[in-house]
C-alpha cells in the first residue's frame, strides 16, 4: 500500500478530479469517505486534496442527499417575478422540511441554488438535472405529487 | 428589421444537428478559414473589431496577437461556458441550439493561434448543455472538422468537454484554468496573463463561446461588413438576455448599439402590468444599475461606460416601480459574498461585511450610518482585491446608493420598505 500522505501529484491524473467525483457521486450518491479514499487512490492524491477540492464546488456533496434534489432559484430575476424564497417557502411548508434538508423518508432533498441563467423561465426551479420554469403554486404541486408516487 | 446572424439557426427544427447546420451553410468558413494563413485570419480578426461577450469587452484580434508564435510550443485553446453572471442566459441557449458555430469558431482560433487543444468548460448545472456539447463534438470528429489533418489541411485539433461543478469564480478566466486542472477554482495573479501561461503553464487563449460564435461570420463575410454594424467602438451583433418585469423575457440579437429602451420597449414587449420602470441593470449583475431617465442609452462598450455602468455580458434585468432597490441591492451582494472564493480578505470580508450592513438596512435594523458605512467598505473593496470580482461585486450596492439612496433612508427611518408590500405573491 502505498502511503497516502506522500501521494505525487501528476497534473494529468489530477487534471481527471472534478470527472471522477462526478463518476463517484453518481455511484454512491454522494461523496462519502469510501468514495473520496478510492478517487484518492486512483488519482494518486491524498484525501485531504480530494476533498478540499471537492467541497469547493456546491455541486459536490459531502452529505447524503435525497433522491430528488429540489433546487429552488433564489436569484434576482425569480424574485422579480415571484419566485424564490416566497416559492421556497412554499415548497418547504408542502415538504415539511427546511432548505438544506432532506426528507426523512430520503426522497427529497430542498436546496437553495443561485441564477440558473434560466431567467427567460422565471421563476425557476430544478430537480436533479432537469429544469423546470415559470412555476405556479399549481404547477409545484402537481410536480410534488408525481415525484412522490414515482 | 436587423437580421439575426448568431441565433439564425436556432428556431430551426433541430438546430443543435450537424446535419442542419451543413445544411445551411456551416464549416463553410472553416473551409475558408484554412487557404489562408494564421496572420490573415489575425489580422481579420482584428479588423472586425470584435471584443470580448464574457463581461470584459477585451479585444479578440489584439488577444489572438498575443499568443506566442512558433510550432515548437504547445498550445491551447479554452472556452468559456461557464456563464453564472445572473440574469444571463445567452450562451445556454447557444450550446443548446447551435453548438457547432461556436465548434467552427474554436477551430478557425486555434488555427490561427497554432493550437492543438481545445478544452471546454462547461457549468455543471448546464445538463443538456453537455450533452448537447459532446454529442456536437463527437459529430464534428466523425465529418472531419476535429482530429488529424482536418480537411487534408494538415492541421490537427483535439476538443473535449468538461464539467465545471457549481462555482461562480470559475468563469473567470484564470479560475477556469485551475479548475481544469482539477483543482479549487481560486483565481491567478495577472500578469503572466492566459496567452503567456495558461493551462498546465502553457499558452492558452480564453474566450466566452458567443466571441467565438461570432469568427466564421467574420472569415465568411469579411471584417469590414461585422465593423459596419454597431457603433465606433462597439462591433457586430450581440446577444441580449433580458429578464424581470417585461412582458417577452428572453434573448434578443441586435447590433451593438440599440438603444436600452428600444430593447426594453420594442422586443421585450414593454413592462409587465403597463407599469412605470424604475430602474435597469443593463451588463448583469456586476455592472452598475441606471435608472429609468437613463435608458437612451446606446448599448455599447463606450456608451454605457459614459453613462456610469459597463456592457458586461449583455445581460438586461428590468425593474419597474414596485421593486425595492435595497432589497434588489441586498439579494445581489449575498450572492457575490457567497461567491468569493475566500482567497484575498478584502473581497471575502469585504462582501461579507457590505451584505450583512444590506441586510440590517433591509430588515430595518439599520442606522444611518450604515448607508455611508455600505459606500465607505465598497470604496474598501474597489481595486485592491487579487482578482476583478471585487471591482464587480461592489457595483449592485453602489449604484443603488447612489441613484435610490432616499429609499435606504426610508428603510431606515420607518423600519419598513417603500415598495415591498405591493410586490407579486404567488405562492402561499
Ligand atoms: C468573477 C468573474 C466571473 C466571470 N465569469 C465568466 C463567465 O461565466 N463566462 C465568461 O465567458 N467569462 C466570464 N468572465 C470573464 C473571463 O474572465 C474572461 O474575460 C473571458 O472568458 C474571456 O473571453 P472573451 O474575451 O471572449 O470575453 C468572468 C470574469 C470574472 C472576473
Ligand atoms: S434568477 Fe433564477 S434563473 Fe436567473
Amino acid at each position: 500500500m502505498r502511503n497516502p500522505q506522500s501521494a505525487i501529484e501528476n497534473p494529468k491524473s489530477r487534471a481527471m478530479l472534478l470527472a471522477a467525483l462526478y463518476i463517484a457521486q453518481e455511484q454512491y450518491g454522494w461523496l462519502n469517505p469510501e468514495a473520496i479514499r478510492r478517487v484518492a487512490d486512483r488519482l494518486n492524491l491524498t484525501e485531504g486534496q480530494v476533498r478540499s477540492t471537492a467541497s469547493f464546488y456546491t455541486l459536490f456533496k459531502l452529505e447524503p442527499q435525497g433522491r430528488y434534489r429540489i433546487q429552488v432559484c433564489e436569484g434576482l430575476s425569480c424574485y422579480l417575478v415571484g419566485g424564490a424564497e416566497p416559492m421556497m417557502d412554499f415548497i418547504s411548508k408542502k415538504l415539511k422540511i427546511k432548505p438544506g434538508e432532506t426528507t426523512p423518508d430520503g426522497k427529497f432533498t430542498l436546496e437553495v441554488v443561485e441564477c440558473l441563467a434560466a431567467c427567460d423561465l422565471a421563476p425557476a426551479l430544478k430537480v436533479n438535472d432537469e429544469l423546470y420554469g415559470q412555476m405556479t403554486a399549481e404547477k409545484i404541486d402537481a410536480l410534488l405529487e408525481e415525484l412522490r408516487n414515482v | 428589421m436587423f437580421e439575426p446572424i448568431l441565433t439564425r439557426n436556432i428556431h430551426r427544427p433541430n438546430s443543435e444537428k450537424i446535419a442542419t447546420y451543413l445544411a445551411h451553410g456551416g464549416y463553410a468558413a472553416v473551409k475558408l478559414a484554412l487557404t489562408k494563413t494564421p496572420d490573415e485570419l489575425i489580422e481579420m480578426v482584428k479588423r472586425s473589431g470584435l471584443r470580448g461577450r464574457g463581461g470584459a469587452g477585451f479585444p479578440a484580434g489584439v488577444k489572438w496577437g498575443y499568443m506566442p508564435k512558433g510550432a515548437g510550443i504547445q498550445k491551447f485553446v479554452a472556452v468559456n461556458t461557464d456563464e453564472g453572471e445572473p440574469g444571463t442566459f445567452k450562451d445556454r441557449e447557444i450550446v443548446e441550439r447551435d453548438p457547432h458555430q461556436v465548434i467552427e469558431g474554436v477551430i478557425i482560433a486555434a488555427y490561427a493561434v497554432g493550437a492543438s487543444r481545445a478544452y471546454v468548460y462547461i457549468r455543471g448545472e448546464f445538463f443538456l448543455g453537455v450533452k448537447r456539447w459532446i454529442k456536437a463534438i463527437a459529430d464534428a470528429y466523425e465529418y472531419g472538422f476535429l482530429g488529424r489533418n482536418i480537411l487534408g489541411s494538415g492541421f490537427d485539433l483535439d476538443m473535449s468537454v468538461h464539467r465545471g461543478a457549481g462555482a461562480y469564480i470559475c468563469g473567470e478566466e484564470t479560475a477556469m484554468l485551475e479548475s481544469l486542472e482539477g483543482k479549487r477554482g481560486n483565481p491567478r495573479l495577472k500578469p503572466p496573463y492566459p496567452a503567456q501561461a495558461g493551462l498546465f503553464g502553457l499558452p492558452t487563449l480564453v474566450h466566452n463561446i458567443e466571441t467565438l460564435a461570432c469568427i466564421p461570420h467574420i472569415v465568411e463575410r469579411g471584417p469590414e461588413w461585422f465593423a459596419s454594424i454597431g457603433t465606433a467602438e462597439s462591433k457586430g451583433p450581440k446577444i441580449f438576455s433580458v429578464s424581470g418585469h417585461v412582458n417577452r423575457p428572453g434573448n434578443y440579437e441586435l447590433p451593438l448599439g440599440v438603444t436600452l429602451r428600444e430593447i426594453i420597449y420594442e422586443h421585450a414587449g414593454g413592462i409587465r402590468g403597463g407599469r412605470e420602470l424604475k430602474a435597469v441593470i443593463p451588463g448583469g449583475a456586476s455592472t452598475p444599475m441606471l435608472t429609468a431617465s437613463q435608458i437612451d442609452v446606446p448599448m455599447a462598450y463606450e456608451t454605457l461606460k459614459a453613462a456610469g455602468s459597463e456592457l458586461g455580458t449583455g445581460a438586461i434585468v428590468v425593474l419597474d416601480v414596485t421593486t425595492c432597490m435595497v432589497e434588489t441591492a441586498r439579494r445581489l451582494t449575498k450572492f457575490f459574498a457567497h461567491e468569493s472564493c475566500g482567497r484575498c480578505t478584502p473581497c471575502r470580508i469585504g462582501s461579507q461585511r457590505l451584505y450583512e450592513t444590506l441586510d440590517r438596512i433591509e430588515s430595518g435594523k439599520g442606522t444611518m450610518d450604515d448607508i455611508d458605512r455600505a459606500v465607505e467598505l465598497a470604496r474598501g473593496i474597489d481595486g485592491i482585491t487579487f482578482c476583478p470580482m471585487g471591482a464587480m461585486l461592489v457595483n449592485p450596492a453602489r449604484s443603488a446608493i447612489q441613484h435610490f439612496r432616499p429609499e435606504f433612508e426610508y428603510h431606515i427611518l420607518n423600519k419598513h420598505c417603500l415598495v415591498c408590500k405591493s410586490k407579486e405573491r404567488n405562492y402561499g
